[in-house]
C-alpha cells in the first residue's frame, strides 16, 4: 500500500502525501476496497493547467486505519466506477464540480445540477431534475414520478419509479434542489458564517457536522479542546441521535398504521430535543459547539436536571418502542421489506445504521474514535437481516446505548473550563485536515485542505446520506410500491446533507 | 390489547393547556426576542461586526433584524456594555417585515394579526409546507406541532398533502434557485384568496444562505409573503403563536 496510513481527526502536511501515478492510484484503491476498505472521500481541486489533483480517503475498519493517497488526472481519465461501485457518486460530483469526465463511467448524471443552480442560469440550462431517467420498456411497464414537493412536511427530492404492476424494478433518485451552495461557499474561510453553514448543513444532524467542523478548525490550529467539553460534545451527540432514533421509530410506525407508538414517540423526540435545548437553549444543539469547545456549562443543578429526565425518557420510549416491537401486525410489514445483503451494503459502502442493520459493524465511534469516544467505548450494535426490521430495531438497540453512555457520563462529568483559554492560532497552511464523526445517519466525513495563507482552499463535506441514498434505491428492487414510504423512513436520509 | 392499554396509561394524556392554561416551560437558555438598551449603546460598531449575517446597524440607532438574526447570541457576548440582551419573549411572528425590526425596548412583540386571514381561515386554515433549501429544523419543529403534546388541529389547522387543498403556502428555507420552480407551480396551484407564511431566517432574508448566487433569498423574493416567523429555528410556540395571533385565534395584547 503507497497511500500514507493517517489517524482520524488530524492535518496532514500536502507534501507528505504520496503522488501517485493514475494506473498506480486507481489500481491500490480497487484493490484497497475489494480487500474490505472503504471509499470515505474522493474529491478533486482543479488545476490551472486543466484537470485536477484527486484526493482519496480509504477507511478500513477492519484494522481501524484511514489511508490517503493523491493523483493527478487531466480533463478526461478512466473512471474508477466500472471497478469500484463505491465511486459511483463521487466520481460525477467530480464530474460536475470539477468538469473532469470520468471516461465510461456508466451512470455520468448530474448529481446536484449545478448549472441550474444559479439566480441567473446561462439561457437553456435545464432545469434540475431534467436529466435522462434510466427506462424500462415494455407492454404493462409505468412509470412514476414523485417530487419534487413531497406530500408531508418534508424536504424536496424526486423519485422515478419503474414499474410492473405494483412491483417496483427500478427506482432512480434525483436530488439537487436544496443546493445552497455550500462548499464553494467555505472556500476562502474560516469566516464568521462558516459555523453557520455547520451548523444548518443538516439540521437534524446539528451536532454531528458542527463537530467535525470544529475538529477541522481545532486541528488545523492544534486548538485543544478541555476534556469537560469533550464529554459535552459527546452528551450533546448522543441526545441528538435519541432525539432521531426514536422520532424515526415513531414515524415508521405510522407508516404501517401502528398510531399508539407513532403518537408517543412523536412526543417523546421531544423531551430529547428539549434536553439538549437545556443544555443550550436550542433544540438542535445550535450555539453550543465552537472550535475550541462549548459555549455552555453545566451547573451541578443541571446535571440533576438531565439525569432526572434521562430517567423518565427510558421509561418512557421504552414502554412506547417495546409495544412496537412485540406486535404481530408491525412485524409482519417490517420483516422481509426493502432487504439489503451485506454483500450489496459492502460493495455500495453503506453507514451507519443502514450498514449495521446489514450484519457490518461500522461504527466511527468505534472503529475510528475521537473526543470522549477514546475513553468511552459504546457496542456497535448490528443486526443481520437487512430489512426494515433491522434498520428499526437497530435503532432501537442504539437508543438503549446513547441511554446508557448519557446517564454513564452526567455523574462523571470532568472539571475544568468548557472552551480553550487561549485565542485560536491561524489554520496552519498547505495541510489536508480530516474529520470523521458518527452522526446519527452515520458516518460524517468533512475534509479541508488549506492554500498557502492558512485558508481553505477545499472543503469537503459528506453527509451518511451521500452513500446511502443508493442504498434506499437498490432497497426498493422487486417491492411493492406502496412500501416505498415504510423503506424510505426506514433509511430517513437528508436531501439539503447530500445537495449541501 | 392489554400492553396497549398499559402502555396508554404510562403515557398520560399529554396536550398542553395553552392557550387557554400556561404556555409550556421554555429552556432557561432561550434566545427569544432581543430587547435593546440604546442608552448604552455606544454606536462602536462591534455587535455588527460580530453579526455573522449582517442583522445589526448602529450607526443611526441600534437596530437588530429579528428576520436576518440567527439568535446565535455573538452580538449580545460581543457588547461589553449589555445594549443587546435576548429575553424569554417567543412571540416573535410578525404580519409586516418592518414590525421584525427591534429598535428599542418599547414594544413587548411584533402584531401578527392579518384581516383576511381572520375573516377567511379564522376557524380553519389548511396549509401545504414548501421546503426550498431547508436545513430541515424549521420542518422538524413545524412537525411537531401535529404530535399529541402541541395538537394542531384543535386550532383546525392542518398540513395538507396537496396544494389544491390548501389555502396557502408555509415556506421553509432561502428559495434555492433548484426549488424555484417548483416553489412557483405550488404556489400556482393553492386556490385563491390564498396566503404566504415564511418560517425561519432562511425563508425570511435568506439566513447564513443570504447573498448566495443559488438562493434567492428568502420567499419573498418569488412569492408574496403575508407572516413572517423568524428564528433558525424558531421554537414550535413561536411558529404555533405566530400561526394564532394570524387567523385571530389568540388575541394580540
Amino acid at each position: 500500500m503507497n497511500f500514507l496510513q493517517i489517524a482520524n481527526s488530524t492535518a496532514t502536511d500536502l507534501a507528505r502525501i504520496p503522488e501517485l501515478v493514475f494506473d498506480d492510484f486507481a489500481a491500490e484503491l480497487t484493490a484497497a476496497i475489494a480487500a474490505g476498505a472503504r471509499l470515505s472521500a474522493l474529491f478533486g481541486t482543479p488545476r490551472s493547467a486543466g484537470g485536477a489533483e484527486l484526493y482519496a480517503v480509504l477507511a478500513a475498519e477492519a484494522e481501524s486505519a484511514l489511508f490517503l493517497g493523491r493523483t493527478t488526472v487531466g480533463a478526461s481519465y478512466p473512471a474508477l466506477t466500472p471497478a469500484c461501485p463505491q465511486a459511483h457518486l463521487f466520481e460525477r460530483d467530480l464530474a460536475e464540480s470539477c468538469g473532469l469526465t470520468p471516461v465510461g463511467h456508466p451512470w455520468c448524471k448530474p448529481l446536484r445540477f449545478l448549472d441550474a443552480a444559479r439566480r441567473d442560469p446561462t439561457p437553456g440550462t435545464p432545469p434540475c431534475g431534467v436529466m435522462d431517467f434510466f427506462q424500462i420498456a415494455g407492454d404493462a411497464i409505468h412509470e412514476v414520478a414523485v417530487g419534487p414537493v413531497h406530500a408531508g412536511i418534508i424536504e424536496p427530492g424526486h423519485f422515478r419509479f419503474q414499474c410492473h404492476g405494483e412491483t417496483v424494478y427500478h427506482l432512480e433518485i434525483s436530488l439537487g434542489y436544496q443546493h445552497r451552495g455550500m462548499e464553494r461557499a467555505l472556500r476562502g474561510g474560516p469566516t464568521p458564517r462558516s459555523i453557520h453553514y455547520a451548523e444548518t448543513l443538516a439540521g437534524d444532524t446539528t451536532i454531528g457536522h458542527t463537530s467535525a467542523y470544529c475538529t477541522i478548525c481545532e486541528t488545523l490550529s492544534r486548538q485543544r479542546v478541555p476534556a469537560r467539553a469533550q464529554a459535552l460534545r459527546g452528551i450533546a451527540q448522543e441526545l441528538e441521535r435519541l432525539a432521531n432514533h426514536i422520532g424515526d421509530l415513531g414515524a415508521l410506525a405510522g407508516d404501517v398504521g401502528f398510531l399508539p407508538t407513532q403518537a408517543y414517540c412523536g412526543r417523546i423526540r421531544g423531551d430529547a430535543l428539549n434536553m439538549t435545548a437545556l443544555l443550550c437553549g436550542n433544540r438542535f444543539g445550535r450555539g453550543l459547539l465552537r472550535p475550541g469547545g462549548c459555549t455552555a456549562d453545566l451547573s451541578a443543578a443541571d446535571v440533576a436536571e438531565l439525569a432526572r429526565r434521562l430517567t423518565q425518557l427510558r421509561r418512557d420510549c421504552t414502554s412506547a418502542i417495546e409495544l412496537l416491537f412485540h406486535s404481530p401486525s408491525v412485524l409482519s410489514r417490517f420483516e422481509e421489506t426493502g432487504t439489503l445483503s451485506r454483500e450489496t451494503c459492502e460493495t455500495i459502502g453503506l453507514v451507519g445504521p443502514a450498514a449495521r442493520a446489514c450484519g457490518v459493524a461500522r461504527d466511527v465511534r468505534h472503529d475510528f474514535p475521537y473526543g470522549i469516544f477514546r475513553f468511552a467505548q459504546l457496542p456497535v450494535c448490528t443486526w443481520e437481516s437487512g430489512d426494515v426490521f433491522a434498520r428499526a430495531y437497530v435503532r432501537w438497540l442504539e437508543i438503549q446505548k446513547s441511554l446508557a453512555f448519557v446517564a454513564e457520563q452526567l455523574p462523571a462529568l470532568p472539571g475544568g473550563a468548557t472552551a480553550s483559554a487561549t485565542a485560536a492560532a491561524p489554520l496552519a497552511a498547505n495541510q489536508l485536515a480530516i474529520a470523521l464523526v458518527e452522526g446519527w445517519r452515520g458516518e460524517i466525513c468533512h475534509a479541508a485542505l488549506t492554500d498557502a495563507d492558512g485558508r481553505f482552499a477545499c472543503y469537503k463535506i459528506y453527509d451518511p446520506s451521500f452513500h446511502n441514498w443508493f442504498g434506499l434505491a437498490c432497497a426498493l428492487r422487486n417491492q411493492e410500491i406502496s412500501d416505498f414510504p415504510l423503506c424510505n423512513k426506514s433509511f430517513n436520509l437528508s436531501y439539503c446533507g447530500h445537495d449541501l | 390489547m392489554l400492553s396497549i392499554l398499559l402502555a396508554r396509561f404510562q403515557q398520560k394524556y399529554r396536550t398542553m393547556a395553552w392557550p387557554a392554561g400556561p404556555a409550556p416551560a421554555l429552556p432557561a437558555r432561550l434566545a427569544g426576542r432581543p430587547r435593546l438598551d440604546r442608552t448604552a449603546c455606544q454606536q462602536c460598531g462591534t455587535c455588527a461586526a460580530a453579526c455573522p449575517v449582517g442583522a445589526i446597524t448602529c450607526q443611526e440607532g441600534l437596530t437588530l433584524d429579528t428576520g436576518r438574526c440567527l439568535f446565535c447570541r455573538a452580538c449580545e457576548r460581543a457588547c461589553s456594555r449589555q445594549a443587546i440582551q435576548f429575553t424569554q419573549e417567543y412571540r416573535l411572528g410578525a404580519a409586516a417585515r418592518e414590525a421584525l425590526l427591534v429598535r428599542d425596548a418599547a414594544a413587548a412583540y411584533p402584531p401578527a394579526l392579518v384581516e383576511k386571514a381572520r375573516a377567511y381561515f379564522g376557524r380553519s386554515l389548511k396549509l401545504r409546507q414548501v421546503s426550498a433549501g431547508g436545513c430541515n429544523a424549521c420542518e422538524a419543529d413545524t412537525n411537531v406541532l401535529s404530535t399529541v403534546a402541541w395538537d394542531l388541529g384543535r386550532f383546525g389547522i392542518q398540513f395538507v398533502a396537496s396544494p389544491r387543498h390548501a389555502d396557502g403556502l408555509f415556506i421553509t428555507g432561502p428559495v434555492s434557485a433548484n426549488m424555484r420552480l417548483a416553489l412557483e407551480k405550488t404556489y400556482a396551484a393553492v386556490p385563491d384568496p390564498k396566503i404566504v407564511i415564511a418560517c425561519g431566517a432562511c425563508a425570511i432574508a435568506g439566513g447564513p444562505y443570504a447573498g448566495h448566487p443559488e438562493v434567492h433569498d428568502g420567499a419573498s423574493a418569488v412569492v408574496p409573503v403575508d407572516l413572517f416567523i423568524p428564528g433558525c429555528p424558531p421554537h414550535p410556540l413561536t411558529i404555533l403563536d405566530a400561526l394564532l395571533r394570524f387567523v385571530g385565534q389568540v388575541p394580540e395584547e
